[in-house]
């Protein structure tokens, strides 16, 4: 086979592959969109469709950053806070000045930009560093963004806006609203997600991320990860590419904290901890470093799988559990790899991974 | 005005002097070679090149552009490009991807046009493309353009570097060790390789190699180093009769 052959099999292989993803996305938006038209859906997994949406967006932007860009962030969750903060605080004050619709969607893009706008400041200093600093830095944002919200009282009058740190701090002028009160977070907020509505930032996360990959940018910023001194050799500005791969990741991140904090009636910190930053790197390392088709599938079902197991009570987090040893098994080890690309090879369009496996 | 011209080259770590008062010349077209024992400072001389190590002491003129202190990547634009003596390759990257990073300075587009997938990527691409293959070809990989850098055998490895070093469209292209692990066929086919690569790019190359076969059939002029001094320079043929570099490198 010649090169332009090649490179012709190449790009139908990676557009082959891009649809895919969509479709995968749009199937299970029309499947589940039937299944509660139809009424075959629990109220508690309908509650549960929107979080799915905000954790695949999650999953994928943080995937950027640890298989594309390889560096370790273990602070998405700080970023998805201060995406929900903004958004819903800006929400809250316009109130009904707008409609709803481009209410929302500059909701979104405030929550992008306040996201990415920290990714930056924080990448600066950070990414200029060889080694793991960004984990450790990461955490520690994680945890000082966490307890700064909870502190936070802020409000609006006819003066304008008002910050302080403690509740009797804050003086507003007659007929002011307090908007975010300290531990009791924001209240009152229209729940303007829907799935729909998720579904479509999905895609467009999809879209954002798929089309960096394949271009110069993105391959920049793969040559980062598989060797920086080769990368600096050949001209490659490293910590910009980085910073390219986090503060977007980040933006992406403050989008599905929009989202989530859109579906909640009330919005603390407390979902921002921790446990979430590292939850959503479990959907990342079980779907496959870099496989950003593997980490969306990985999110749903681990969002999902603790309300369908529901029924056996204690048994569940133990049969999660054991889901969680499956899953990685079938990613990741030898044996399983083999099984699937020989599974793979026997399907029409299967063929693209099955390629991929080997390798 | 020659195209390289190193004057009093010099750095230290601690107390050891790594390179000490080196200076060349190497005039444009010419293929040069640095010789010498382990530990001679060769690969040092290459890392001071291309801004890995800032000198302590020195003046590093490319053209007669001083370069001397800059970043790897100012150094790059300005037209230096390197292999390395442990292969660095983009390993979970195709092979076409690791040359086309190569252009990365040289076929242009913004990461909105890239995301966006406007006309300018498509055009950019492919001009990618095509003359990325046309590389491949020089080096006879273009069969491999799928497949990622890090399963290829060792030798084409070796070759991929180069060309991903040549997509950057150097001036002086800097050859760290090129035939190591290569058997004698695979080494005389790189020789082949470099003198079309110099004649057809019109490049300055300098190269390290202990492979004495290939700096006595393509190297024009030398410079042997021993313990961070230059310890000969000057038309291969004398430095090799050189008592000194027999004594020092060689062996009777």
């Amino acid at each position: 086979m010649n090169a332009a052959e090649l490179i012709k099999k190449r790009k139908s292989r990676d557009l082959r592959s891009s649809l895919i993803t969509y479709g995968i996305v749009v199937v299970f938006y029309i499947v589940v969109q039937t299944m509660v038209n139809t009424g075959h859906i629990s109220s508690l997994m309908k509650g549960l469709l929107v979080p799915i949406c905000v954790y695949v967006i999650a999953a994928v932007s943080l995937n950027l950053v640890v298989g594309i860009s390889g560096e370790l962030s273990l602070g998405h969750a700080g970023f998805m806070c201060l995406g929900a903060y903004a958004s819903t605080f800006f929400t809250n004050v316009v109130g009904d000045g707008l409609p709803e619709l481009p209410r929302f969607i500059l909701a979104i893009l405030i929550g992008a930009c306040v996201a990415g706008f920290f990714g930056i400041l924080i990448g600066i200093p950070v990414l200029r560093l060889k080694g793991d600093y960004l984990a450790i830095v990461t955490l520690a944002f994680g945890e000082i963004i966490k307890n700064l919200m909870n502190v936070i009282y802020a409000g609006v009058d006819d003066g304008g806006l008002h910050f302080a740190t403690t509740d009797s701090g804050l003086k507003l002028g007659e007929g002011g609203k307090k908007i975010i009160k300290g531990a009791l977070g924001i209240s009152g907020t229209p729940k303007n997600s829907t799935f729909t509505i998720g579904i479509v930032l999905i895609l467009i996360t999809l879209f954002i991320v798929l089309n960096l990959i394949n271009s110069r940018s993105g391959r920049a910023i793969m040559s980062t990860r598989d060797n920086r001194i080769a990368a600096e050799s050949i001209g490659i500005p490293v910590t910009r590419f980085k910073l390219m791969a986090f503060s977007i990741s980040a933006a992406l991140a403050g989008v599905a904290g929009v989202l989530y904090a859109h579906n909640l009636a009330t919005l603390t910190v407390k979902k921002f901890d921790y446990n979430t930053s590292i939850l959503i790197l479990v959907f990342v390392v079980l779907g496959g470093i870099g496989n950003i088709r593997g980490s969306m599938i990985a999110a749903v079902i681990l969002t999902a799988l603790p309300e369908m197991l529901r029924g056996l009570s204690n048994y569940r987090m133990l049969i999660y559990a054991i889901v969680l040893i499956v899953l990685m098994l079938f990613n990741w080890a030898p044996a399983a790899r083999a099984f699937r690309s020989r599974i793979l090879e026997k399907l029409p369009f299967g063929r693209r991974n099955a390629e991929k496996e080997e390798s | 005005m020659a195209m390289l011209d190193i004057n009093g080259l010099s750095i230290s770590f601690g107390g050891l002097h790594a390179v000490d008062d080196f200076n060349v010349t190497i005039e444009e077209g010419q293929l040069y070679g640095l010789i010498g024992p382990n530990g001679a400072g060769k690969t040092t001389v290459f890392n001071l090149l291309t801004g890995v190590y800032k000198p302590t002491e020195g003046v590093i003129r490319l053209n007669g552009q001083d370069i001397t202190g800059k970043s790897t990547v100012e150094i790059n634009r300005a037209g230096v490009a390197r292999t390395f003596q442990n292969i660095r390759l983009f390993k979970e990257m195709p092979v076409l991807d690791n040359v086309k990073v190569g252009f990365h300075n040289q076929h242009q587009y913004s990461t909105l046009t890239g995301i966006l997938r406007l006309p300018k990527y498509w055009k950019v691409e492919a001009e990618m493309n095509e003359k990325a293959i046309e590389i491949l070809k020089v080096f006879d990989l273009d069969k491999e353009a799928n497949t990622l850098a890090g399963n290829l055998p060792y030798g084409k490895q070796r070759k991929l570097e180069i060309a991903r070093a040549l997509a950057t469209d150097p001036k002086l292209l800097l050859l760290d060790e090129p035939a190591a692990g290569m058997n004698p066929n695979e080494t005389e086919e790189l020789m082949q390789t470099i003198r079309f690569v110099r004649d057809h790019y019109k490049m300055t190359i300098l190269l390290i190699e202990h492979d004495m076969k290939l700096v006595s059939g393509i190297c024009e002029e030398l410079t042997v180093l021993n313990f961070g001094r230059v310890l000969a320079q000057g038309p291969t043929a004398e430095v090799l009769k050189d008592p000194a570099v027999i004594t020092a490198y060689l062996g009777e």
